[in-house]
């Protein structure tokens, strides 16, 4: 086999210009009308749409048929988002969770929005005020707040009335008799669980129960306030619920064998009795067991007084983003009222299709929330669904976000460990929160 | 040792004598640089994806990066900070554990089944695919399968052990049985080692057994004796390779109890392996320099354990070409 010189050069130059091309990237052209708010933008972390983002997203190409819209399918990552802003070729729009908007827009890697939100006359003040503060990085917004998740407790009545007991009987505000009823309906075949009694969801939940007992993980500044005795009180409850209901290793496995959106779910197998959940579980449970029996009682601190704890997703610009005026343009769209209306109408059908019935959209938008509630929630003939759906939106109007900070992502990431070490036995909530508050505040510090 | 040089010596006069050089290959420059335009890509892409990301990295590990701001140089504040990081000594610990548990039980079960696969006469094809079947298996798709077998409450596992009057752990949430579970799933991927096992295995001159049989040993001795050391070169290579796997180890342990969003909020501490620290702190928190500091650390902890390794095989190893 010969192979000549040219031959050579040719061959090999078609391999680099290959690899070249295949490290170029995937981001199209950017038009040169971009800066003008037309063009294309491309969105990062969105997902599939469901009817609800598909009618939102139907809405936005009528609206401005200008603008090319690219969905990339997929969950936030934050590596690929990262490397996409460092490399000086990121998507257009980044859909993330609010809690980690403070980190990146510490770090530089999203763009304040103040100026566009101006120039688009974008309203400001429609959006839930605890979702607008978690978009908030000094006195600067970073992102257009969109879905808005609260929590109550859900309760399977079956069992809870098999038990002998009330809806009130799992409520938040006596947390003596709550550990009681927990262990009253606890159930377990030797080593084996069958039945939890309250699953009080450590560690996610955490910010709840500290709440309710009347702290804050993070300052209204953004600095860490874990080591709060308070904190420490409601762990060292919550994780004492855990250890009545056969301890966390066997909890969690236990746990880890439901069906969480299928008809055979935890309340339908009578594998669970009660546990806080986001709003969207009861559209869920509508769905897969409609006959359900499902039962509520609102979240409440320990003087009775309804709380509950909040976060969801928004959009935000990441650095370097080639067609900011037009991503603007979709957050707004995106979040309107009137867009709402339309997801809520497809919403609407979709219900209709299935015999099912509406549970409410759980928006960032208070006046979009107030409309679709008016239009679309109906009674079901479902007393306890209708019930649980009202106890979410009474929910909405007092529901509370973990503060903004810069260190948000360290800061969360210290009291899960935290909660995660106690989990495991290796610390008492005390000492586990110490270590969480001196690891928080050293971030902290290095970013102020 | 002086024969040997008198015989070069004479070779070299005798040359001299002659007054040319060493009769060698001649060098065929068109195929030379045929060679190297197909190894092309590869040259490239090691440089590329390899060398200078490497360079890079060891750049970083001296500065402050965040991925979105320029590097900011900082000296061996990096090193000096993953000495005083408890985290670091707890990803250390884990993962030597998982090594220390993991590579013995993966090269006693792989030599177990490769001496199984030198037995089988006719379905020896058919069987050898079925152990190497495993591997083709994305290993994500293999981690969340045995999440569901290793459940401690309705695992299969566990199920099984119950057969046998056996209550299994809580192999995932079981802080004290998260590493064994661990092993025990990458047990699942072992086709590689026992296909070069078994290959070492049909290496083995069968007149060593027949003579070692007609003077009494009997079927351990010839294994001691005969087996282990003719193999011992596939045995030294593959606990080389797999140590260092299990020194790297990411992706089963990262899908098991760190990827997404749940799983990552249940993180157990006995599962955070060093690979995985490292990319918390390279992606999670954004401490590129750190992680890159980090990277390094493992790196001499993976150079000096195959130099031990290395140093120590001289002694256990036999290669047919050695004296």
């Amino acid at each position: 086999m010969s192979i000549d010189r040219r031959s050579f050069l040719f061959g090999a130059s078609g391999i680099a210009a290959l690899t070249i091309a295949g490290c170029g990237g995937v981001r199209q052209q950017t038009s040169p009308t971009a800066s003008s708010g037309a063009g294309s933008v491309t969105t990062q972390g969105f997902g599939k749409p469901d009817d609800v983002g598909q009618a939102r997203i139907d809405a936005f190409k009528k609206a401005h048929p200008n603008i090319t819209v690219r969905i990339n399918e997929g969950d936030f990552d934050p590596q690929q988002f990262l490397s996409s802003v460092a490399s000086g070729n990121p998507s257009d729009l980044v859909y993330l969770e609010r809690g980690l908007i403070g980190t990146y827009a510490a770090k530089g890697a999203l763009q304040p929005l103040d100026d566009l939100i101006s120039e688009l006359d974008i309203d400001t003040e429609q959006y839930r005020g605890p979702a607008m503060r978690q978009v908030t990085v000094d006195d600067k917004v970073y992102g257009i707040p969109e879905f808005y998740n609260t929590r109550n407790i859900l309760i399977n009545g079956k069992a809870m009335r098999e038990a002998g007991l009330s809806p009130q009987d799992l409520s938040t505000t006596d947390w003596n008799k709550l550990h009681a009823n927990a262990a009253k309906l606890y159930q377990a075949k030797g080593a084996k669980i069958s039945r939890i009694g309250f699953d009080p969801k450590l560690p996610e939940f955490l910010p709840l129960w500290a709440k309710a007992n009347g702290a804050d993980l993070v300052n209204s500044d953004g600095s860490p306030n874990l080591d709060d005795p308070k904190t420490a009180e409601a762990l060292a409850f919550a994780y004492s619920l855990i250890s009545e209901q056969g301890g966390w290793s066997k909890f969690k496995a236990f746990r880890d064998t439901w069906d969480i959106f299928g008809a055979g779910n935890a309340f339908v197998k009578n594998q669970a009795v009660a546990f806080p959940w986001e709003g969207w579980y009861v559209n869920v449970l509508v769905q897969a067991s409609p006959n359900l029996d499902l039962q509520s009682v609102p979240f409440t601190d320990r003087q009775g007084k309804p709380i509950s704890f909040c976060d969801g997703s928004a959009w935000a610009l990441p650095k370097g983003a080639k067609n900011a005026k037009a991503a603007v343009q979709w957050m707004k769209t995106m979040t309107a009222t009137e867009t709402w209306m339309q997801a809520g109408a497809a919403r609407a059908a979709t219900v209709a299709k299935n015999k099912s019935m509406f549970t409410g959209l759980w928006t960032a938008n208070v006046e979009a929330d107030h409309q679709v509630q008016d239009k679309y929630v109906k009674p079901s003939g479902r007393a306890g669904f209708d019930q649980a759906v009202s106890h979410y939106y009474a929910s909405t109007e007092t529901a509370f976000a973990v503060n903004s900070s810069k260190a948000g992502s360290e800061i969360k990431t210290a009291w899960t460990d935290a909660v995660n070490r106690v989990l495991a036995g290796r610390q008492a909530p005390e000492q586990a929160m110490r270590q969480a508050q001196s690891e928080a505040s050293k971030a902290y510090s290095a970013l102020k | 040792m002086t024969k040997t040089l008198t015989d070069k010596s004479i070779e070299r006069a005798a040359r001299s004598a002659a007054g040319r050089q060493p009769a060698g290959p001649r060098r065929n420059w068109r195929e030379i640089r045929a060679a190297y335009g197909f190894l092309s890509p590869w040259i490239i892409g090691f440089v590329v994806f390899t060398t200078a990301p490497m360079l890079i990295s060891l750049y970083l590990s001296f500065t402050d990066y965040d991925q979105i701001n320029a590097p900011n140089y900082v000296g061996t504040q990096n090193y000096q900070q993953l000495m005083s990081d408890p985290k670091v000594a707890l990803a250390l610990k884990n993962t030597l554990i998982y090594a220390v548990m993991y590579v013995p039980a993966a090269m006693a079960v792989a030599l177990g089944l490769a001496m199984v696969l030198n037995r089988v006469g006719r379905a020896a094809g058919f069987f050898r695919t079925v152990f190497y079947l495993p591997v083709m298996t994305p290993t994500v798709a293999a981690a969340a399968l045995f999440l569901l077998l290793l459940n401690g409450q309705k695992g299969l596992i566990n199920r099984s052990l119950m057969l046998i009057g056996v209550h299994g752990p809580n192999w995932t949430t079981d802080s004290a049985w998260i590493k064994p579970g661990l092993a025990l799933t990458m047990l699942w991927g072992l086709g590689g080692t026992v296909v070069i096992y078994l290959a070492a295995l049909q290496q083995v001159p069968k007149d060593l057994y027949e003579a070692a049989q007609l003077d009494g040993a009997g079927s351990f001795n010839r294994f001691r004796r005969i087996t282990l050391p003719m193999i011992s070169g596939a045995l030294f290579f593959t606990m080389i390779v797999l140590t260092i796997n299990s020194l790297q180890m990411f992706d089963q342990a990262y899908t098991m109890f760190f990827g997404g969003q749940q799983q990552s909020t249940y993180a157990n501490d006995a599962a955070l392996f060093y690979v995985i620290y490292l990319f918390q702190q390279a992606f999670g928190v954004l401490h590129m320099g750190y992680a890159s500091a980090l990277a390094w650390l493992l790196f001499g902890i993976i150079l000096l354990i195959t130099a031990v390794q290395v140093r120590l095989s001289k002694r256990f190893v036999y290669y047919e070409g050695d004296r």
